[in-house]
């Protein structure tokens, strides 16, 4: 904010194509950067801070351009410039570290030829000097073995340390401004953190100016000095980290964590409705992903399966469903012993089973209509038809909160919460005793969560439903369990009523979940790696 | 980028996952070659009842009906048949040909060896003409896509893809030959030509072919560059300010080899499918024409012997290029 | 996931008008010659001069008032076969494209939902049936079971089937790996709901421009094989063996034999151009990007 700031940018709008008309991504957005300083970007899915983001290098993605207004970096006008005007600019003054590092990475060339690339085509270092520089850095990042890591493939580096090498990328040619867009939103919490860390210290240590786009509101904080606030393409407000976390000012700002804020009471304890016993699993000719499983899912009662990818709470899942049947174990229902496989389970036992997926776009069948797709569990299994089962699905659209004119329409025409809802109907519409729901608010934005996840205690509350809740998010958990099982590579570490697992002692690994995630306090992070250095 | 990676150190067990892949592909090819001779040996069992009338025509008496039998070898089990037929096919021995010259009979592989070597050799010419020009011109359009250039590449190779061969061939035939009179329109040639003027008699039949399977292999190995064009790493390329040449040739073409490897089989093999029209069209002594022929006069034992080496040639050829891609895949030369 | 609000709804026949509006001019003049030669194909009796194989003057004569094109090798009117053949070539290389595309998107689907070995047996022996050349397989058997118009049919079906088959399977795949197919599987659907339901509507548009190509390339088997004297058999007029029949005449500069080699061409060039529309406003996909 000094006097010559390093990035300004003044009444920026970018439009995208869609359906064959320009449509607005940013509508008029005024941003200035300093040099050494880190602003966070921050918005849901559709607040166009991606493209702000990317707008910085002067670029836009494919379908989109620029409409009006003007960046300037450094004094120099990257719109008049043009895209290959702005190219010297790109990976020697401005970076840029993509989300999914797995993909951003070429699969056919050794990670240093990657990392040095942009130097030596720039024509800024020679290639002994960039090699060094680059195994510096990789040291830098913390990344383990940093003289050999570099001549390994993409495919043999984990996610976590691809993420640091693509940072020590950015680094290499010393930039002026890094755009990191959303670097560890892939990760598992855990693993988050060791990124997290690694970014800013070497962001700290050069002195390089950041902007730090994610949706998450805990990790921002740790990361920048400033944050901004985006949505529908315009700026909803704009503050120093500390002050905008101690009383955001606008009612979007607010409302953006407040799923954080939802914690269900303790219920009474209840009878047992379903018993898994023992359970492990295997897929054809692979190792076992699930070993020795127990869990207990009271009636009217939600327990939430709560561990990193890999733990194996998905396959449970499916063992539950009888997708995959056990190699060993007894799963009960109701008092009745439960076939392993589908086939064999009554037509019943499968209606009071149902499952809810974590997209709701490839659950849903994008040719059916919604009274086809919540009408057919109601013919399949109360023999319903004609105006009756219109009926019972205008009912169903209202439970789940929908006007009852939506039935004629297609999935696709509604929007991701809208779609996860029809999921729920088209549940409910078997009238089960338990659902399982597999990640079901992973892929929507925090607003949205909360209102899915307060529709699905609504709907508890009412009808006495169980729920099976996976989840890899901590504040999820908080917000809707009544027991926690915790898993880590297909066992179970620990389980129990949620204000005994989330609360000390916990067990090791629960201990370092829980640790690992963001709090929404600037301070966290440097807390807990003191907390850790010192063992 | 770099040359200098003598540090590199390859985990020790790539060795034996790549003999792994590629045994398993060489696998493959032997039970696809096993399947392509069964089906050509059972379509010989297939003959109609009729057949060895309509072969002898009028000469058929039940005797020499039977004869015939004896002779294809008819009056034997299928299996012990069979056995015997891949044994003598192993050997170069395709049995005798129908079609009596005189009272001697010949040999198959006698009549297909020189029409064979005809074939290979104007298959030759297309394939050194056709690979490296459509190679070329399918990086150059994918390198300046959505260019004028690439526009009239793409509309003219969908209308030559979209003409019959023949159509081609006498087009060219016409205006080269009847027209202009530069080249001759029939490419008969014979063992003895010199090699000069065996390669003139050849340019337009060639020419024919290489116009066919440039537009299908320019047109595939676009697609390719262009599919991986739109990964990610394409656009970190970018953002660390790649030029676009040097996006296509370093980052895209080395991800896009095993499908061009692929490509580039396929339409070589599909050099087969061109060479039976071009041959009949300049009437090339070729194992294409020969098999022609054979169909009309139903020679089945000629037919048999054609096939097996079209198919063959077409299953060693992407035998080849599946081998190629294994070897280019840095995901089994270094695994993790 | 976006969470923007529900798009503008149109209907189907509102959005296919805006389509078909933006529709680019090769698909266009695609489209019209294609309808052309279907009304040729469909009023060929009305339309043509002449019988199909009805003998009118001498062999060979030049264009004129009355023979608009000459006539061919044997003094047949030349622009009457043209017309006639019109109708034989589209209509068998259609029904052989529509047999092949009934066995193998059925077998195809079926293959991709049962999975296991029946999959495995059936990929295995279609990659190996697929590893004959096309033009080389129907030679081999038309040579076996004679060339009439049933056999061509159905062997052109069959060497076509393995393709489709490939294709169909491909797409089902992708559907089948789906969560609503497995949400249908564990509601306890039956495979034949689930195959005609849930996978058939979405393996059908790719499906609708593959048949296109899938035309185009019999269409082409057919006329080559009739070319080489293998195919439709005389005195039925096909653009193949007409071309053959009078190349003798390219010798000596005349272009009538390419006329129907044109025709040929004419169509498949028709054909793809509204393909690779159809494949362009596809393949932009239903849901914008």
């Amino acid at each position: 904010m000094g006097a010559d700031p390093l990035l300004h940018i003044k009444g920026l709008r970018i439009e995208g194509l869609s359906d064959g008309s320009w449509r607005p991504i940013l509508r008029g957005i005024d941003l200035h950067l300093a040099r050494g300083e880190v602003l966070g970007l921050i918005g849901e899915s559709g607040a166009g801070k991606s493209t702000l983001g990317i707008s910085a290098m002067g670029a836009v993605r494919e379908g989109c351009r620029f409409a009006d207004g003007e960046i300037r970096f450094d004094g120099q006008d990257l719109i008049a410039l043009g895209d290959e005007g702005c190219r010297p600019l790109r990976g020697a003054r401005i970076a840029y570290v993509a989300q999914s590092a797995a993909a951003s990475f070429n699969p056919a060339h050794r990670l240093i030829d990657q990392t040095i690339e942009a130097s030596i085509q720039h024509g800024l270092l020679t290639d002994g000097a960039a090699r060094a520089e680059a195994v510096a850095l990789y040291r830098q990042m913390q990344l383990p073995a940093p003289e050999e890591i570099g001549f390994r493939y993409p495919h043999q580096v984990s996610g976590g340390q691809l993420q640091r090498v693509m940072t020590a990328m950015a680094m290499l040619c010393r930039p002026d401004l890094i755009i990191f867009d959303e670097p560890t939103t892939a990760l598992d919490v855990t693993t988050q953190v060791e990124v997290l860390a690694a970014i800013r210290s070497a962001v700290k240590t050069n002195g390089t100016a950041a902007i730090y786009v994610t949706h998450d509101l805990a990790v921002v904080s740790q990361m920048a000095d400033r944050i901004m606030v985006l949505r529908h393409g315009q700026v909803v407000e704009e503050a120093q980290t500390r002050a905008m976390l101690a009383a955001p000012t606008q009612e979007y700002t607010r409302s953006l964590w407040a799923v954080r804020k939802l914690n269900r009471p303790n219920q009474p304890d209840a009878q047992a409705l379903l018993t898994v016993v023992g359970a492990s699993a295997a897929y054809p000719a692979g190792p076992e992903v699930l070993r020795d499983v127990s869990v207990t899912v009271p009636r009217g009662r939600t327990v939430a399966v709560v561990g990193e990818s890999g733990s194996g709470k998905s396959t449970l899942a499916r063992v539950i469903t009888g997708l995959l049947p056990p190699v060993a174990g007894t799963i009960t229902f109701d008092g009745t012993a439960l076939s392993p496989t589908l086939a064999g389970r009554s037509h019943d036992m499968r209606r009071r089973i149902q499952m809810i997926y974590q997209s709701a776009d490839t659950a849903l069948n994008s040719r059916q209509r919604l009274s086809e797709i919540i009408g057919r569990p109601l013919s399949f299994y109360h023999g319903l038809s004609g105006a009756a089962r219109d009926r019972r699905v205008a009912e169903l659209l209202e439970q789940i909160e929908l006007p009852p004119d939506f039935a004629d329409r297609f999935p696709q025409e509604l929007s991701g919460g809208q779609k996860q809802r029809v999921s729920i109907a088209r549940a409910l519409a078997a009238e089960p005793d338990l659902i399982l729901c597999d990640e079901v608010t992973s892929a929507l934005d925090q607003i949205v969560q909360e209102e899915i996840l307060r529709l699905l205690m609504r709907l508890q509350d009412e009808k006495g439903i169980s729920y099976l809740f996976i989840t890899h998010d901590i504040a999820t958990v908080r917000a809707i369990a009544d027991r926690v099982v915790v898993m880590h590579r297909g066992a179970v570490v620990e389980q129990g009523p949620k204000a005994q697992i989330l609360s000390p002692p916990h067990a090791p690994y629960t201990r370092l979940l829980l640790s690992s995630v963001p709090e929404m306090d600037p301070d966290w992070l440097g807390r807990l790696l003191e907390l850790r250095s010192r063992g | 980028m770099s040359q200098s990676e003598a540090t590199s150190r390859r985990p020790r067990s790539a060795a034996g996952l790549i003999a792994a892949t590629v045994a398993r592909r060489l696998g493959h090819g032997a039970f696809t070659l096993f399947v392509v001779s069964l089906v050509i040996f059972s379509l010989m069992s297939l003959m109609p009842g009729d057949f060895a009338k309509s072969i002898l025509g009028q000469a058929a008496t039940p005797e020499t009906v039977a004869a015939f039998q004896r002779e294809v070898g008819l009056d034997v089990p299928p299996v012990q048949r069979y056995v015997a037929w891949v044994g003598n096919v192993a050997h170069g021995d395709f049995g005798n040909s129908f079609v009596t010259s005189g009272a001697k009979k010949r040999a198959v592989a006698d009549i297909i060896a020189p029409r064979l070597k005809n074939t290979m050799f104007l298959a030759l010419i297309t394939a050194a003409l056709a690979v490296p020009l459509a190679l070329g011109l399918g990086i150059l359009t994918a390198l300046k896509r959505n260019s004028f250039f690439d526009r009239a590449v793409n509309a003219l190779t969908l209308t030559t893809i979209s003409m019959p061969e023949f159509f081609m061939a006498y087009l060219l035939l016409m205006l080269f030959s009847t027209k202009l009179h530069w080249l001759p329109g029939l490419a008969t040639v014979d063992a003895g030509d010199p090699f000069l003027e065996k390669l003139r008699r050849c340019t337009l039949p060639a020419l024919t072919l290489t116009l066919v399977i440039v537009a299908h292999i320019m047109r595939m190995t676009r697609a390719a560059i262009l599919n991986v064009l739109d990964d990610p790493y394409m656009e970190m390329a970018r953002f660390k300010g790649i030029t676009r040449a040097r996006m296509v040739l370093r980052h895209a073409l080395p991800n896009a080899w095993a499908p061009i490897a692929n490509v580039v089989a396929f339409n070589l093999a599909y050099l087969i499918v061109g060479v039976v029209i071009v041959e009949v069209v300049f009437a090339y002594p070729g194992i294409g024409q020969l098999m022609v022929d054979a169909v009309s006069t139903r020679d089945i034992p000629v037919v048999q012997a054609c096939s097996l080496i079209f198919a063959g040639v077409y299953v060693l050829l992407n035998l080849a290029a599946d081998i190629a891609s294994i070897l280019s895949n840095p995901r089994l030369l270094f695994p993790r | 996931m976006t969470d923007l609000p529900a798009p503008h709804r149109r209907s189907r026949g509102e959005r296919l008008r805006a389509k078909f509006a933006k529709a680019p001019y090769s698909a266009r003049f695609g489209m019209v010659m294609l309808s052309l030669y279907i009304i040729t194909a469909l009023f060929a009796p009305v339309l043509a001069p002449y019988g199909e194989a009805e003998v009118i003057g001498k062999a060979f004569e030049p264009w004129s008032a009355t023979h608009l094109l000459g006539t061919d090798q044997l003094g047949r009117d030349m622009a009457a076969r043209i017309i006639y053949a019109a109708r034989n070539s589209m209509g068998i290389a259609f029904l052989a494209t529509v047999l092949s595309f009934v066995t193998g998107g059925l077998f195809g689907i079926v293959s991709a939902l049962l999975g296991g070995w029946a999959d495995q047996v059936l990929s295995r022996l279609v990659d190996a049936l697929m590893a004959i050349p096309g033009l080389i397989f129907a030679l081999m058997a038309l040579s076996l079971f004679g060339p009439t118009v049933v056999n061509l049919i159905i062997i052109i079906a069959a060497i076509d089937a393995t393709r489709v088959f490939r294709l169909t399977r491909a797409v089902a795949l992708g559907v089948v790996s789906q969560d609503f197919v497995e949400a249908a599987r564990l509601r306890g659907e039956g495979t034949l709901w689930i195959v005609t339901r849930e996978i058939l509507p979405h393996t059908l548009p790719p499906l609708i421009t593959e048949f296109g190509l899938r035309y185009c390339f019999v269409f082409l088997t057919i006329s080559a094989l009739s070319f080489l004297g293998v195919g439709l058999q005389p005195p039925m007029a096909d653009w193949g063996s007409m071309v053959r029949q009078n190349a003798t005449l390219i010798t000596y500069g005349n272009v009538t034999p390419l006329l129907p080699a044109a025709a040929i061409a004419l169509l498949t060039v028709s054909v793809n151009f509204v393909v690779d529309w159809l494949l362009q406003i596809t393949g932009g996909g239903r849901d914008g990007r």
